[in-house]
């Protein structure tokens, strides 16, 4: 018993991704890194906006991000992105790092800031 | 007895190693659960028979620029996906997949195989707004997901 558990411990800490983060780890993250507090509002503005790119971050997640969304060039469902909708997101740093680098060079042809990414979750953790 | 048992075996190996060939409308997509999650995000994570290896391995050098989108990955992922469609790479049943001048086609929808397959599909129904765009292939193979493309499994949306 004590030597699973024993395993068990090492199993969790040596697969460093699996790490639990919750969204409000991430919304300190990227405030700290920005130096200013986050605002829900301009996270709506910047994520129902588009940045001179085709695509807007609704273009595919939807303004409403309580729902699903779909792929806008290959229609593939998307679950929603807002934290109280799918306990999933926010909740492994390689995944959200990886699909903010996808997905602001895919909208604006550069990375988010800092700043743009605590907006952005700070907007969707106000979705209840 | 033994013997007979065995001899059931291989004749059954035999008949199903000669008939799985055969079977145009299966395409299982081997399990590999690093495939499924990276390249199964932003559409169907496709079968690997349907490309042959040049094919996935200039697929897989060019991920930043994929398609007008950025599907880049780290290289440790990059290179184990690379690896298993590589492995599992069509060819017995596409045949080469690259164009007149050589050049490894990047597109499952540009092969002389699909194009075969879909002779009956009209130009116009691929830009019907619920399937957009051939490479849409869960539109109409209502079960692709599974590897089924049989007949029956498909509805062609208006
Ligand atoms: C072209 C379509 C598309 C656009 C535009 C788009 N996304 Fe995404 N986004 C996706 C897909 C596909 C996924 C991954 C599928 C999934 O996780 O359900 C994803 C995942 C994410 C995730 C991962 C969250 C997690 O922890 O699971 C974040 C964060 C995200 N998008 C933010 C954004 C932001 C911010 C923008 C605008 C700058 C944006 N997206 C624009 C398609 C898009
Ligand atoms: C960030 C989103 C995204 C990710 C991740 C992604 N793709 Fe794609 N892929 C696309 C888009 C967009 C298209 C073009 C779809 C269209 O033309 O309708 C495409 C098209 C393709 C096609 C051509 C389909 C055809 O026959 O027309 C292949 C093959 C392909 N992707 C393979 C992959 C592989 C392998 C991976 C994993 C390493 C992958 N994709 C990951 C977005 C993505
Ligand atoms: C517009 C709807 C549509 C789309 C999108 C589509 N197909 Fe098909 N597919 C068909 C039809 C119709 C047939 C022909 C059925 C027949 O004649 O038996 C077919 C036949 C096939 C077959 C042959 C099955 C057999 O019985 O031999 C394969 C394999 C196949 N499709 C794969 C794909 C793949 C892979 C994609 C995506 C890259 C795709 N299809 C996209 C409609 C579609």
């Amino acid at each position: 018993m004590r030597t699973s558990l024993l395993i068990a411990a090492i199993f969790i800490a040596a697969s460093g991704a699996g790490r639990a983060e919750t969204p409000r780890d991430f919304l300190t993250r990227f405030e700290k890194e920005a130096g200013t507090a986050a605002s829900a509002e301009r996270g709506a503005r910047f994520f129902t906006a588009r940045h001179g790119g085709e695509w807007s971050c609704a273009s595919c997640h939807t303004e409403r991000p309580t729902q699903a969304g779909r792929h806008a060039k290959t229609d593939k469902p998307i679950s929603a992105l807002a934290p109280s909708a799918n306990g999933e997101r926010f909740t492994d740093a390689a995944k959200v790092d990886k699909w903010f680098r996808r997905n602001c060079n895919d909208t604006m042809n550069r990375a988010c800031t800092a700043q743009e990414k605590a907006d952005v979750i700070a907007w969707l953790l106000s979705f209840k | 007895m033994e013997n007979a048992v065995k001899t059931h075996l291989t004749l059954a190996a035999l008949l199903a190693t000669l008939t799985l060939p055969a079977l145009a409308d299966r395409l299982p997509v081997p399990n590999h659960p690093l495939y499924r999650e990276e390249c199964g995000s932003c559409h169907l994570a496709y079968p690997p028979q349907l490309l042959d290896a040049h094919s996935w391995l200039q697929v897989m050098n060019g991920l930043d620029k994929h398609f007008g989108s950025d599907a880049s990955l780290d290289e440790k992922r990059r290179a184990a996906i690379a690896d298993f469609l590589g492995r599992n790479a069509g060819g017995r049943k596409t045949g080469v997949t690259a164009d007149a001048k050589g050049q490894p086609l990047l597109r499952i929808s540009d092969t002389a195989y699909f194009q075969r397959k879909h002779r009956e599909v009209d130009a116009s129904v691929w830009k019907r707004p619920a399937i957009k765009s051939p490479a849409n292939c869960a539109a109409c193979h209502v079960n692709a997901a599974a590897g089924d493309y049989s007949e029956r499994s498909i509805r062609i949306p208006k």
